[in-house]
């Protein structure tokens, strides 16, 4: 990182947390704001600190949930409900023990925990920014690649394996070296019926799953500027998908609002404080990037996945590539397994095929507007014969929300299912999951073999082409209904 | 964490691209609250196919894994690094890791050593033509041997370090917990803690 030129915002933020500069080969140690904990990247750490006799450093910079194994099907014991007990208990025992293992790991180290049944309970790229934790020019950190979401705040966010989730409960800090950076910019105005998740489907395919390797992304120019924070936070949440461990959007106007008033936002003298801190948080203008992609947003269109990973793509209007045209070996021999696994004929319309499931949630896509979006087109048709619909809001206060704008009754009404809070279909570890064979369309993130459940075929997609889907039965947008 | 100098071992040819972590160790074994037990879920969709390389009575023992570009893709389990270690695989070779898989893997000591896509085409080759074939990896000098066959691969200097002298990384940096308490002190006061809002 040159010190002489301006700085991104990526340099900015890591500037402004290094607690020691490495010397030579060694990396920084680099201070981290906020560390976000869930049930299944912690056990091991938890367990780590125990053997060594080290505490939490920092339990108040350190806040945990339940969302990779919690069912969604649950409903509130009606005489208990003030105490927050839900009836349906974790089925699975090995689930039941992991989620148990956190509370009791919570409560012996004495960190803050929102379990299931909690107002504040949900996938933990959800709650973090709703409650106003996540804020512009902080480190954050999680067991979980999608951590990159809250970069959408200007936020340096990303995710890190388990002996890493030891050594920030350990010492509040990571060993890091410095991300290069890397600039995405899309000009232009995005089309009605083209969203966030078309951007970032769009990039993933440009740059590849490991274009962003070894960067940080900074999402910039009109079109991302136009977007307000939920739908930033879907494009920041995919940088993962194109191998970057994190992405940033500098904080603006609309960051600022969405923050404003939340539980953990600063107030009063603070909030004028913070308020002078994030308004320099602004890649300089003669500051320089490592590597930079240009993209238009008015040529975009909704975007879909043929394969079996996330840059695997095309406009909904192509058809499932034919891999004998693809000229790389590598390439080919992948293209050829993922057609054969997804049980797709090259030339076959993207159009034409078939889904059994839709799922609409997530931590990519399963925050208030998205509920909204598809609702829209939901409301006055039915899902399609055959086909099931889940919609999984990715909080319980997401959920509450969208039961107060009568969103739940546009769901049921459609044909479709209303679920509690969690990670849900996006990835195979709780009750909901795709049996072998079953495709569908999911506003997920990863695509991968047996992703959504072994055997599962899964294709990318916006909560609008979702829902479009849904009514359809096959691949399909808004304009096709 | 044991120091890690050079190790030899069967090498395993896994002719793939973009092996993520969901293919590595799927979900449903995630559940474990141990660091220990994985290697029964590692590759486990694959391995139902009776072609997959570790079906192979020749690979079924190997312990360097040799596979195509962006392995270790999509999420950050370090359960994919303690299955391949469950398994008995002390060495990764790849043109390409996925950036937090490699960071997991320096942690618990399995070396993800970063060869030229055209000598893993090399190794692949060998190991195919003769299965069983042991590859011997040198981390002192950085290269991979497979009969006369030897090519060099990169680590950073730093992990590099570790892995020789078998470092604990917490330990490392609470050797500066004067720096992190004096960088404690300076934080600005509005940035939120988690603690419980008193009006929420």
């Amino acid at each position: 990182m040159a010190a002489t030129t301006g700085r991104t915002l990526a340099e900015k933020v890591w500037d402004a947390h290094v607690v020691r500069r490495g010397e030579g080969a060694e990396p920084d140690v680099l201070y981290i704001d906020l560390h976000l904990v869930h049930e299944v990247t912690s056990p091991q750490a938890f367990d780590g600190l125990r053997l060594a006799g080290r505490p939490v450093r920092r339990p108040d910079l350190t806040i945990a949930t339940e969302d990779h194994n919690v069912p969604t099907d649950w409903t509130l014991d009606p005489a208990s409900r003030s105490s927050g007990n839900i009836e349906l208990p974790i089925a699975d025992p090995v689930s039941r023990t992991q989620v148990d293992t956190l509370r009791k790991n919570c409560e012996e180290f004495g960190v803050r925990l929102h379990p299931m049944g909690d107002a504040e309970q949900g996938i933990v790229h959800v709650i973090g920014p709703q409650l106003g934790l996540t804020q512009p020019g902080m480190t954050v950190v999680c067991g979980d690649s999608h951590t990159s979401t809250h970069g959408a705040f200007g936020a340096m966010a990303f995710g890190i394996g388990t002996s890493e989730v030891e050594h920030v409960l350990a010492t509040q800090t990571l060993p890091l070296r410095p991300f290069k950076t890397m600039a995405i910019n899309v000009a232009g105005k995005l089309r009605p019926g083209v969203t966030a998740k078309d951007i970032i489907l769009a990039v993933i395919a440009k740059i590849g799953t490991g274009g962003g390797q070894g960067y940080v992304l900074e999402y910039r120019g009109e079109a991302i500027e136009a977007l307000s924070m939920e739908a930033r936070m879907t494009i920041c949440n995919m940088s993962i998908e194109a191998g970057a461990r994190a992405g940033m959007i500098a904080p603006d106007a609309t960051t600022f609002e969405y923050l404003r008033g939340r539980p953990h936002a600063p107030q009063g003298a603070g909030w004028d404080a913070a308020l002078a801190d994030w308004r320099k948080l602004r890649t300089d203008d003669d500051a320089e990037f490592d590597a930079e992609v240009e993209l238009d947003a008015d040529e975009l269109t909704p975007f879909v996945t043929w394969g079996t990973n996330p840059g695997q793509g095309l406009p909904l209007s192509a058809s499932v590539p034919d891999p004998e045209l693809i000229a790389d070996e590598n390439e080919r021999f992948a293209a050829e397994k993922a057609l054969s696994y997804m049980d797709l004929t090259p030339g076959t319309p993207l159009r034409e095929v078939a889904v059994d499931t839709v799922f609409l949630g997530s931590c990519t896509n399963g925050r208030i507007e998205d509920l909204r979006a598809a609702a829209d087109v939901l409301a006055g048709h039915t899902v399609a014969d055959g086909v099931r619909m889940l919609v999984v809001p990715g909080s319980m206060r997401v959920r509450k929300a969208a039961e107060d704008e009568g969103l739940d009754k546009v769901f049921l009404e459609a044909g479709a299912e209303w679920r509690q809070a969690g990670c849900s279909m996006c990835l195979g570890m709780n009750p909901d999951q795709l049996k072998p064979g079953e495709r569908s369309a999911s506003t997920s993130n990863r695509n991968f073999e047996g992703r959504q459940g072994k055997g599962g075929r899964t294709h990318l997609v916006s909560p609008l082409v979702a829902a479009a889907t849904a009514v359809r039965g096959t691949l399909s947008s808004p304009e096709d209904l | 964490m044991e120091p890690f100098t050079t190790h030899t071992g069967v090498g395993v040819p896994l002719r793939r691209s973009n092996v993520d972590t969901d293919q590595i160790i799927p979900a449903v074994y995630l559940k474990r609250v141990t660091r220990t037990g994985f290697e029964d879920g590692l590759f486990a969709a694959w391995r139902n196919d009776e072609q997959f390389v570790l079906n192979h009575e020749e690979f079924r023992r190997g312990s360097v894994l040799v596979a195509g570009p962006d392995f270790g893709i999509g999420s950050s389990r370090e359960h994919a690094v303690w299955a391949l270690m469950n398994y008995g695989f002390g060495v990764v070779i790849s043109s390409r890791f996925a950036d937090i898989f490699r960071g997991n893997s320096g942690k618990q000591g399995l070396l993800t050593a970063q060869c030229e896509q055209s000598d893993v085409e090399q190794l692949w080759k060998i190991l195919e033509n003769d299965p069983g074939t042991e590859v011997t990896v040198d981390l002192t000098e950085k290269t991979v041997h497979a009969k006369d066959f030897v090519a060099r691969f990169v680590i950073d200097d730093y992990t590099r370090w570790r892995l020789l002298e078998g470092l604990d990384d917490i330990a490392l940096t609470l050797r500066h917990a004067d720096a992190i308490g004096e960088f404690e002190r300076a934080r600005p006061t509005w940035r939120p803690t988690t603690t419980p809002i008193a009006s929420a």
